[in-house]
């Protein structure tokens, strides 16, 4: 019996958001569902901001887990996950709105589009995300789950070593 | 007309009648949305001189035709209109956060609020579907406990909630209306009107597109907005915020402390915004669609106070520390948090404690009759009074009526320390070594206000001399007041004025690029003077005249007395009388401060001449009197 070969998955790149950067603001939201459906609608947004108390904002899209609990729970087949992106694909001839995939995923990244009534997920906009480029606070990052832990890595070093940097003249 | 939703909501609380009406695109032109289109709408569905708290009074909401775009700080504005219970004039809120997207979304430009419900009721609207609910259980709860329980048992989250506190309910005149937990329809009492309809709260959950005439060229103007809220034009409210203004205002002898006894505060950098931003604020915000932020979230972090999380500004923040001698800032934190919890103006509250505070000092009232020790710097009863204010309990039920009304009932002087323009209380400013902005601040329709004309600019910056009256003051007056107009009709905040380089061409291209109308620099700053000619028109319906153009008596009679730049300023009734006739000039008003009918239909408000025909010396024939929004 053959084992499958694992997908490499540390080339895909998510939209991820700093929680101490967002404000709230959900310019993401605007300019996705414009880029998407050629109108202002939160509803219609695959990246969804939420603001639990003025001091905790964050925006969540989908996160290319892998494997993907959406995929799976789909009972007509109608999601498949990109090989070489991690994108959940929606074959919008297949789904009917049924809505399991909003249920199986953790992180509410997946909308039910109020009019096709079929779901929407964040598809990367080809490599190059709109509310990436227009986060007004460059709170949105498009990355590597890889390069996410670098950079928690070196804020982390930075805060811990703060005084030995400054006395070493060192400027990251 | 993209932008636009091209519907008002008509809600009579009477008999619970729920419609809706077009949008009329020459309305929509002319006085563009939010405080515009809420008085013009206000105007045409009211009889004159109703008392405000009365049934007759309609209760107007707006937003503006970028409300739900992602036009930078333009996407989320609503205004509430009607008449005041403080000025008994026009009274107007602007508010930001997310609340107006949601009506916008929902379909609607307009609420229309009129008669009274027999008993507490919620608005409840779901897109198309529009409901009246039973607010018995949310009676007494505070603005952001109502949010909270509407959303739970309307079970989603995302539902926006404007309401008012316990303020409002008791009718205390300096009540609000609170969207977002934190933003504030605050100024004239707007809170304390929808509190004598019995209305609750208006909760919206909106789901329609927003759909724009020209998506591409939009997108250009928003990019080129995104960078200039990047850079020096925004610089002050992404870094101190308002509360840099402490240190600016005291070094200038400005700042008014003790109610406006003096003008330097002691313990200025005790509050300011460095002082504030090192050590409390723990968060800035934004508002839907803006891409500057601007909401300083500050934390107590020990001490009685613990805990106590909530937005700072520089206006609240004035009026409940130097304004009442307070230097405590845990404690003006307090207040500022009461203040929403209650429902309540957060610059007038300060203005009314500080006027008891005058009153206790210099004998007036005794320690019996505020049943507080009501010290200058006292921070514990001042904390105190804003509850007893709020609940209208003991003597802050006098007090509730704002500090004009509470001084006639005082007497025995007691007008002489009630610090307000029009009946309502005076703002952060000591305009007495401010006298461009003085002018400001007596003609401004709403009472006394530094947002309906930023008249202070030029005297802070020291582009005039501010100690001195004269000509030329009311063009500068008149300028500033049609744009900031234009800036709360269109909806868009205050705080980006500064990244519009080219004026009104800027806020005229995003207006045409959103709706499909074209609209010129010009067309927009004529809507402008358009918009406080309105304003002035509410005012003369309701009886108002130059005699009520004018400025508190400490500001008219007591001189400066703190050693600095400003000693000795105050502004004399000459130098009021100069300012003022130099202004309705420039207004093309008559010396009464009467728009003409030459000016009326120069710009085209010929339809409302009818109002000023009595006032003015050659009798005019009365048009047919517009009662419905449609006609």
């Amino acid at each position: 019996m053959t084992v499958p070969p694992k997908t490499d998955t540390s080339k895909w790149k998510i939209v991820t958001c700093d929680p101490d950067k967002c404000t709230g603001c959900t310019v993401c939201e605007y300019i996705c569902s414009l880029t998407k459906d050629n109108a202002f609608s939160a509803q219609k947004s695959r990246i969804r901001t939420m603001r639990l108390h003025p001091l905790i904002n964050i925006s969540i899209a989908c996160r290319l887990c892998n494997p993907a609990p959406c995929v799976t729970a789909c009972p007509r087949d109608a999601l498949k996950q990109s090989e070489t992106t991690g994108e959940i694909l929606v074959d919008d001839e297949k789904c009917d709105g049924c809505s399991w995939c909003i249920e199986a995923c953790d992180y509410g990244a997946i909308v039910l589009h109020p009019e096709k009534k079929v779901v929407r997920i964040c598809d990367l906009c080809q490599g190059d995300p709109a509310c990436v480029k227009w986060c007004p606070e460059e709170a949105l990052d498009f990355t590597t789950k890889d390069l996410m832990a670098q950079k928690a890595r070196m804020a982390v070093t930075k805060k811990l070593f703060k005084e030995s940097m400054e006395a070493a003249g060192i400027k990251p | 007309m993209l932008g636009y939703a091209g519907r008002i909501l008509r809600v009579d609380l009477t008999s619970g009648k729920i419609w809706t009406e077009p949008l009329k695109e020459e309305l929509a032109k002319k006085y563009i949305g939010g405080i515009g289109l809420g008085m013009r709408l206000y105007l045409d569905n009211s009889q004159p001189c109703v008392d405000p708290f009365s049934p007759e009074n309609p209760l107007v909401v707006a937003t503006g035709p970028l409300s739900g775009t992602m036009v930078p700080t333009g996407g989320n504005g609503h205004a509430f209109v009607s008449k005041s219970p403080q000025s008994f004039g026009v009274g107007e809120a602007k508010s930001h956060g997310h609340w107006g997207t949601a009506l916008k979304r929902a379909g609607y430009d307009a609420i229309i609020f009129s008669g009274k419900a027999e008993k507490p009721v919620y608005l409840w609207i779901d897109d198309d579907a529009v409901q009246l609910m039973d607010a018995k259980h949310l009676w007494g709860k505070s603005p952001q406990e109502t949010e909270d329980a509407i959303r739970n048992e309307l079970k989603d989250f995302y539902i926006r909630v404007a309401s008012i506190g316990v303020a409002g309910e008791k009718l205390v005149r300096i009540a609000c209306v609170i969207n977002d937990k934190t933003r504030a329809c605050g100024r004239t009492g707007l809170g304390a009107v929808m509190g004598s309809k019995n209305l609750k709260a208006i909760a919206v959950r909106g789901s329609k597109d927003i759909g724009v005439a020209n998506k591409d060229k939009l997108l250009e103007l928003i990019k080129v907005q995104h960078e200039r809220m990047k850079g020096p034009a925004a610089r002050k409210y992404r870094t101190l915020g308002t509360p840099e203004n402490v240190l600016v205002l005291n070094a200038l002898g400005a700042m008014p402390t003790n109610n406006f006894t003096q003008a330097i505060f002691a313990d200025a950098d005790k509050i300011s915004g460095e002082y504030l931003n090192e050590r409390f604020v723990a968060k800035i915000i934004g508002c839907s669609s803006c891409a500057m932020r601007c909401e300083h979230i500050a934390v107590v972090p020990e001490g009685p106070y613990k805990g106590t999380t909530t937005r700072v500004e520089y206006e609240p923040l004035w009026a409940n520390g130097p304004n009442c001698g307070i230097g405590n800032i845990d404690a003006i934190i307090k207040a500022l948090d009461l203040t929403n919890y209650y429902g309540v103006d957060g610059i007038s509250i300060g203005g009314i404690v500080s006027f008891a505070m005058d009153l206790y000092e210099n004998g007036i009232i005794s320690k019996e009759d505020a049943g507080l020790d009501l010290k200058f710097g006292n921070h514990e009863a001042a904390l105190e009074m804003i509850k007893r204010i709020s609940l209208r309990e003991g003597f802050g039920d006098t007090l509730a009526e704002g500090v004009k009304l509470a001084a006639e009932k005082i007497g025995q002087g007691a007008e002489k320390y009630a610090v307000h323009i029009k009946g309502v209380e005076m703002t952060g400013y000591d305009i007495r070594g401010l006298k461009t902005a003085a002018l400001g601040y007596a003609v401004s329709f709403r009472g006394a206000d530094h947002n309906r004309h930023g008249a202070y600019g030029p005297d802070v910056a020291g582009k005039v001399n501010r100690f001195k009256a004269e000509k030329g003051r009311g063009k500068l007056v008149k300028d500033t007041e049609d744009l900031y107009t234009i800036i709360d009709s269109l909806i868009v905040c205050k705080f980006s004025r500064g990244t519009y380089f080219e004026g009104y061409k800027d806020l005229a291209a995003l207006f045409s690029e959103v709706t499909g109308i074209q609209m010129s620099a010009d067309d927009l700053r004529m809507a402008g003077e358009r918009i406080n000619n309105l304003g002035r028109l509410i005012n003369i319906r309701e009886g108002l005249s130059r005699k009520d153009d004018t400025l508190p008596w400490k500001v008219m009679n007591v001189p400066i007395p703190d050693e600095g730049p400003s000693k000795g300023s105050f502004v004399s009734q000459e130098d009021l009388d100069l300012l003022l006739d130099d202004y309705y000039e420039v207004r093309g008003w008559t010396k009464e401060g009467i728009p003409t009918v030459e000016k009326l239909n120069e710009i085209g408000m010929e339809d409302l001449v009818y109002i000023v025909k009595d006032k003015l010396e050659t009798p005019i024939e009365k048009p047919k009197r517009k009662t419905k929004t449609e006609e």
